[in-house]
């Protein structure tokens, strides 16, 4: 799931559970979780390291 | 003759018959009939059974049956860890009615030091924040200044060592919660080898990376508590002395967002361990960017895999900014927590190699002075940044690896705040990490204030 797609149904999920004051939370969960995504030792399927990793 | 500082002094006083356990709970407890309403510091005050341990402690040493250095020596503990027939609040609601049927382990290795338990400390909500300022029972307050936070989450603990209400406390440690307030409060704080302290009867926060340890008035006493939580014989390193012991400094990420104050107090003990002959070099943790992210991912959803009942069916017992901050990890994803897990093997790999060719790593321990209570941001070289991740910043790190760490005072901001430095060591190797911190204290700073 990416990071665009997971975000917009955890909002809604909030919403829906009338908890609108964790938008701003998982706002910058996602920035986290967008970093941790792109660190350079994340391994993928390909065994080819993804040029736009860090070293 | 002034009454004894550390546990080391307290001991022999004891031991000699200068003093008696009994006096010395009584003392404490009159520090806390006097200072509680103002600080916090204690939830719990177990004033009747601390006045039977101390008799029955003083029994003991005038049968001749000492059992070691704490005996008689008042202690208090977090109040996230079980004490059999007393309730275990964590801070929050949630628990209310709760009773703890048995001693954490770490409590029973006390008892059979012959420590003297005299209650339990304040704490942020279930050990989630660094303030503690969410506590169902209200904040608990700087000793130096009441508008200010002791730090958190041990924030009740580290306020009753720094006024006399104990010797020590025992807390918890998953991002940096004996270091913290340990330092904001000018106090030794100690995070053992992941797995070193049993954590047991202690409520989790995040269980791979909850630590217990002591929160002291020097090195000398972290070493004595240490040796008892382990529950093996003491392993004491030989004594070294400051010069020829090596530091590793950690600067870039360390040292990129310090408080003029922290950085000036952190940089003019370095200069005084060079002059004492303190090799210090740099040296780097390549993915330190990535800190942060890893944490946030493994503390998360361990903490709501914990929680997730009670957040479904008790969701209001929760303090506001606790509950919002146990339901983030509730959204995150497996596949995020298990990147965070192989992040978590690249940071120890990366600390390890750090710590080759040298005897510790050294960095500060918080890189703010403590936060006014209520402050959301802390202005930083002229940006605001949000005070619960500054406070973490410089200590999470060991949590993800689990090495060994240790607070010690350092001097002071221009506002006389303490500030703290941290030094690392290996991993299983907390005895020469001891040593070289005791070695380094009388360079370090004054150590706290009485």
């Amino acid at each position: 799931m990416t990071i665009t797609l997971w975000l917009e149904h955890a909002i809604q999920d909030a919403d829906r559970r009338g908890l609108p004051a964790l938008r701003p939370l998982l706002e910058a969960l996602a920035r986290a979780t967008s970093a941790l995504r792109n660190a350079g030792w994340n391994a993928d399927a390909t065994g080819q390291l993804d040029p736009r990793r860090d070293g | 003759m002034a009454d004894p500082r550390t546990i080391a002094e307290l001991g022999q006083a004891l031991a000699a018959g200068r003093v008696t356990a009994a006096l010395v709970a009584e003392r404490c407890l009159e520090a806390i009939a006097a200072q509680n309403a103002s600080l916090n510091a204690f939830i719990s005050v177990l004033a009747d059974e601390a006045r039977a341990q101390a008799r029955e402690a003083d029994a003991a040493i005038a049968a001749g049956r000492r059992r070691g250095p704490l005996h008689g020596v008042p202690i208090s503990l977090k109040d996230l860890i079980d004490v059999r027939g007393v309730a275990t609040t964590a801070a929050s609601r949630v628990r209310e009615g709760h009773v703890a049927a048995g001693d954490a382990t770490v409590v029973r290795r006390l008892r059979a030091a012959g420590a003297v338990i005299v209650g339990k400390t304040n704490l942020h909500e279930f050990a989630l924040g660094t303030t503690n300022e969410d506590s169902a029972f209200g904040p608990a307050r700087h000793p130096l200044d009441p508008s200010r936070s002791p730090g958190g989450s041990s924030g009740g603990s580290a306020a009753s060592v720094a006024t006399e209400m104990a010797y020590a406390s025992i807390g918890s440690d998953t991002g940096g919660s004996i270091r913290i307030p340990s330092a904001a409060c000018g106090l030794v704080g100690l995070k053992p080898t992941v797995g070193a302290v049993p954590t047991d009867g202690v409520v989790p926060l995040s269980t791979t990376m909850d630590h217990v340890g002591p929160m002291c008035r020097s090195v000398e006493d972290a070493q004595l508590l240490f040796d008892v939580l382990r529950g093996e014989p003491p392993a004491a390193a030989p004594a070294r002395e400051a010069r020829g012991i090596r530091l590793g400094l950690l600067r870039e990420y360390f040292m990129a967002l310090l408080d003029a104050g922290v950085a000036g107090a952190f940089e003019d003990a370095c200069a005084r361990l060079r002059a004492a002959g303190v090799e210090i070099s740099e040296v780097s943790i390549p993915h330190a960017g990535d800190i942060a992210p890893i944490y946030l991912h493994i503390v998360l959803p361990e903490a709501a895999a914990y929680h997730a009942v009670t957040l479904e069916h008790r969701a209001d017992a929760y303090t506001a900014n606790v509950r919002l901050r146990l339901e983030m990890g509730r959204y995150i994803l497996a596949e995020d927590y298990v990147r965070a897990l192989r992040g978590r093997e690249v940071l120890k790999t990366e600390v390890d190699a750090a710590l080759e060719g040298v005897d510790g790593l050294l960095l500060p321990s918080l890189p703010i002075a403590a936060p006014r209570i209520g402050a959301e941001t802390v202005r930083i070289g002229g940006s605001d940044e949000p005070v619960r991740n500054v406070m973490l910043r410089l200590t999470q790190l060991f949590n993800i690896t689990g090495h060994p760490a240790i607070t010690v005072p350092c001097g002071t901001t221009a506002d006389t705040l303490p500030v703290g430095a941290q030094i690392a060591g290996r991993l299983g190797a907390d005895a020469a990490l001891l040593a070289v911190a005791r070695a380094l204290e009388p360079h370090l700073g004054p150590g706290t204030s009485r």
